[in-house]
């Protein structure tokens, strides 16, 4: 018998291990939590309203940002810097598009709502039918910029016209002979914004005269990165984005001039501020939920953004606001903050 | 064609079959441990993603993994244990719910981990309001692995003899007793494997998580109510970086969820080798 | 099991063991978990997709050929999405099931203890692998390789994935093979080597044909967890539905919709958010019955041998 004893024992020795084995996971994953960040494990994690540390050496709570992945980056950028100024406030900042981001701040689920367009009557309605009162800022300029792989050394400049034979709903272009019977029989592999992104709203707004009209048949996602990579990878490929994207992957990617009417113009920092890139160049912005202000934090991150947005767009390779636009928003700002008291 | 002949090109053609295999998996390894490898380094660990690439990091990914991991374990463990212990020791066979039951799980262990993400969705998410935390990963991951957790523990308890049982009711033990003091202890190894098994495969799941929101930036520790991004996403998410330099910080944190995965399953292992009783 | 909990003879008092049930009901209650989540998964996947067949015709769905739900005009064609899935399939099973089959005869009936101990682990190594490290794999290694030896795919393309998720698959078509190859009884193959036969005929004509229901079922299984495999076509075979039988182009598989749809923020109860829904169940009906029929051959080899 004293054998079967022995191996009995080593069952719950098992048992024992395989709990301990658990428990040993949650806690590392909670012990890892402390030290380092300082960031204690109570918050409840929830979206409303948490209390400031009391008379504490900085503020602390979260704050939800989601929408326009071509906004995305720049509200990241802002707070992976506001972080360093105070730690405690965390930041979440999602892509579902700016149609997609509208949709949830409209159900209070997001403090920050990012759109690389203005928000449409009818999401304004669904936000007033919710009680959602909310600001706009803008945040930066942006050039919207259609790109071609590296290697295409056949066309530097389109114009809107070309544009919208290529992108507009029944478009049967497959190559880009198709489009000028001078450019070579490339195939046109295309690559583009899904339809819940501004960007996609904008650029069928702006080149196919109606906002979501498009040809279906190109490799399309709310991702911008994924049209970075197709485009790259493919000598016919074709694709537009905003213009912090295209800084990003100047090694890999090559703007096309547009020609709006008036000649050839790059997209660039100065062509977007001054108003010769058209019919192309956007204001992008933030929206803030009114409510949201009396949250210290959010105020500060806002604030924070505001009072270094040349830096933050520089950095995040964005157009900045001129002087004017960044005064109106600043103006803006101090009054909803006031509002909120 | 001579038989030696056929029987020598028909083998190498197996040793084919298995080669290609394998060879993948070599490129792979070494693929993968070529490009990552300059990027497993303390910053991995330490640092939260950022769209710098020299500064980016993994860590909270690698906090939520581990804390998806002891959930899970908490969850699977008990809940997969007990229906085995159900279906194996109590249940009549004869009833067409048991065997309805029976099929039920093995149907789920097939089941596309996509379909449990959009369950996960449907109720957890949206349905209990629970939102994009982890918690509700937990749970749907739970859910994923469950069957294979339950399959598993029933083999490990039908191969306890059923002398053992016999021979404790003959010395007067109830049910219960007899379930939990000597067979479930007999079958320990053998479920202590499949469910580790079980959590390693989990832990590299990718698809339900997605569905479940795991986000695009967190920069803090995540907690369990709290929204959170996880090792398999964290890759996903660099991967479809377009700067290379991402793509070798994906590759790095594959090597770290290959490590982890690789350290379960040879505990796991070592278990079944180290425990494994001949009756 | 109950009767013989107390069987024998009834020494003491008739006091109920309330224990006894009180552990019976836990249990059953766990086991009813299983049962409730294939519930919710039929309720999950069936109400939105019946709520998107009030306006979408169901026959429009099946037969359409172009999938574009989100754009204007929308149209709602599946079999863009459902070409792309079987295409790359197609090119998943040619590389796992001969070569699944494969590994499972040398296993069964090549290999020695020794080298089977070694090559068993190995292929669990192999069939441990997450599947977002095959995708990564796909779109950073093999389409980069497949363009360097003169094959002209586009970026995403189906041929990578496919390829990749065939390597994935190998270990559970020869696993499941292996497992039916194995339950052939010794005898069948000693009377055929008593007869003179070689390796090559015991294998190919006796035992193969023996394990028959075994083999379709690995394969049946290998093709329905094609079908439902997710990570490795969203990332390396594209977003851009596309019926076609060409490999080399970009295509959308039901699960990467499902996934890039599901990742982005749809709004609860819009048409949009259903189509979640429909595909879904699309998926899940073409993989339930493909597991149906894999666990019906399973079980008959089992029976027929065990």
């Amino acid at each position: 018998m004293a054998g079967t004893r022995r191996k009995t024992h080593g069952m719950r020795q098992i048992a024992k291990k395989s709990i301990l084995l658990a428990l040993l996971l949650v806690l590392t994953a909670a012990l890892s939590g402390c030290g380092g960040d300082g960031r204690g494990d109570d918050e409840a994690g929830d979206t409303t309203t948490t209390e400031t540390s009391a008379g504490g050496e900085g503020l602390s709570g979260r704050i939800q940002a989601d929408g326009s992945s071509t906004v995305g980056p720049f509200t990241t950028a802002a707070a992976e810097r506001f972080r360093e100024v105070e730690p405690d406030v965390q930041v979440t900042v999602g892509v579902s598009g700016t149609g997609g981001g509208f949709e949830r701040f409209c159900r209070g689920e997001t403090d920050l709502s990012n759109a690389s367009r203005p928000i449409k009557d009818e999401e304004a309605a669904i936000c007033k039918d919710a009680g959602i009162e909310y600001v706009e800022f803008q945040v930066a300029n942006d050039a919207l910029t259609v790109v071609v792989n590296k290697d295409n050394d056949w066309v530097d400049c389109l114009t809107v016209e070309q544009l919208k034979m290529i992108w507009e709903p029944a478009s049967k272009v497959k190559s880009w002979q198709d489009v000028d019977p001078k450019f070579p029989d490339e195939k046109l592999a295309l690559f583009g914004a899904g339809t819940d992104s501004g960007t996609f709203d904008y650029f069928t707004d702006e080149i196919n005269g109606e906002e979501g009209a498009s040809r279906s048949d190109y490799s399309a996602s709310e991702d911008d990165n994924n049209t970075v990579t197709g485009v790259s990878g493919e000598k016919g490929g074709l694709g537009y984005f905003g213009f912090s994207y295209f800084e990003e992957n100047q090694d890999t990617l090559k703007a096309l001039e547009i020609d709006g009417g008036d000649g050839c113009v790059a997209p660039s920092v100065e062509n977007a501020q001054n108003g010769t890139y058209t019919p192309l160049s956007r204001p992008l912005f933030i929206y803030a939920k009114k409510k949201s202000f009396s949250r210290p934090e959010v105020a500060a991150f806002v604030e924070y953004a505001l009072n270094n947005e040349t830096e933050i767009a520089e950095a995040a390779q964005y157009v900045p606001l001129t002087d004017e636009q960044l005064e109106k928003a600043t103006t803006d700002f101090e009054a909803a903050v006031e509002e909120a008291g | 064609m001579s038989r030696s002949l056929k029987g020598g090109l028909f083998r190498l053609a197996l040793l084919f079959s298995l080669g290609v295999g394998f060879l993948m998996l070599g490129t792979l390894l070494v693929d993968v441990f070529k490009d990552g490898l300059p990027y497993l380094d303390k910053t991995l660990l330490t640092n939260p993603p950022s769209v710098d690439p020299e500064i980016a990091g993994a860590r909270p990914a690698i906090i939520a993994t581990l804390y998806l991991g002891g959930l899970l374990l908490l969850f699977t463990v008990p809940i997969g244990v007990f229906t085995a212990i159900y279906l194996e020791e109590y249940a009549d066979k004869t009833r067409w719910y048991n065997r309805l039951l029976e099929i039920n799980i093995q149907n789920l262990a097939a089941v596309p981990s996509i379909v449990y993400g959009i369950l996960g969705l449907a109720f957890l998410v949206r349905g209990l309001g629970l939102g994009r935390v982890l918690l509700a990963g937990a749970m749907i991951l739970t859910l994923l692995v469950l069957p294979t957790v339950i399959i598993a523990s029933r083999e490990a308890l039908r191969a306890v003899p059923d002398s053992i049982r016999q021979g404790a009711y003959a010395l007067g033990a109830t049910q219960w007793q007899v379930v939990s003091r000597q067979v479930l202890p007999a079958a320990i190894p053998g479920i202590a494997t499949g469910s580790i098994l079980s959590l390693s495969r989990a832990i590299g799941e990718t698809a339900p998580l997605i569905m479940i929101g795991a986000v695009t930036y967190i920069a803090f520790d995540p907690t369990i109510l709290g929204p959170f991004t996880a090792l398999p996403i964290q890759i996903y998410q660099y991967v479809r970086l377009p700067q290379d330099e991402f793509k070798l910080l994906a590759a790095a944190c594959i090597i770290l969820l290959l490590g982890i995965l690789l350290t379960l399953n040879a505990f796991a292992i070592w278990i079944r080798n180290r425990y494994r009783r001949t009756w | 099991m109950d009767a013989t909990a107390g069987a024998g003879p009834r020494l003491r008092a008739r006091r109920r063991r309330y224990g006894e049930d009180v552990v019976k009901g836990v249990l059953a209650v766990c086991a009813l978990i299983s049962v409730a989540t294939t519930v919710g998964i039929v309720i999950a996947l069936f109400v939105p997709a019946y709520e998107f067949f009030q306006d979408i015709s169901i026959v429009d769905f099946l037969t359409g050929t172009d999938w574009s739900p989100l754009f204007e005009p929308a149209h709602f064609g599946v079999l863009q999405l459902v070409a792309g899935t079987l295409l790359v399939t197609a090119v998943a099973a040619l590389v796992a099931l001969p070569l699944g089959l494969g590994s499972a005869i040398f296993l069964s009936e090549y290999a020695s203890d020794r080298v089977r101990g070694f090559l068993k682990p190995a292929l669990e190594i192999l069939a441990g692998i997450p599947t977002i490290v095959f995708g990564y794999f796909a779109l950073t290694f093999v389409t980069p390789l497949l363009r360097d030896i003169g094959i002209q795919v586009d970026i995403f393309n189906t041929l990578s994935a496919g390829l990749v998720m065939g390597v994935y698959l190998i270990p559970t078509v020869a696993s499941l093979s292996e497992d039916a190859m194995g339950a052939v009884p010794r005898d069948l193959r000693d009377g055929a080597y008593a007869l003179g036969s070689t390796k090559v005929q015991v294998a190919t004509r006796i035992v193969v044909p023996a394990a028959v229901s075994g083999i379709v079922a690995s394969f049946v299984l290998g093709i329905s967890r094609a079908i439902g495999e997710t990570m490795i076509v969203l990332i390396a075979m594209g977003q851009q539905p596309n019926l076609t039988v060409d490999p080399r182009e970009a295509a959308e598989a039901m699960t990467a919709f499902i996934a890039a749809t599901g990742a982005g923020d749809v709004p609860t109860g819009s048409l949009e958010y259903k189509t979640i829904f429909a595909v879904g169940a699309t998926l899940f009906l073409m993989t339930f019955v493909m597991n149906i029929v894999a666990i019906r051959l399973v079980r008959k080899y089992r029976e027929v041998y065990e």
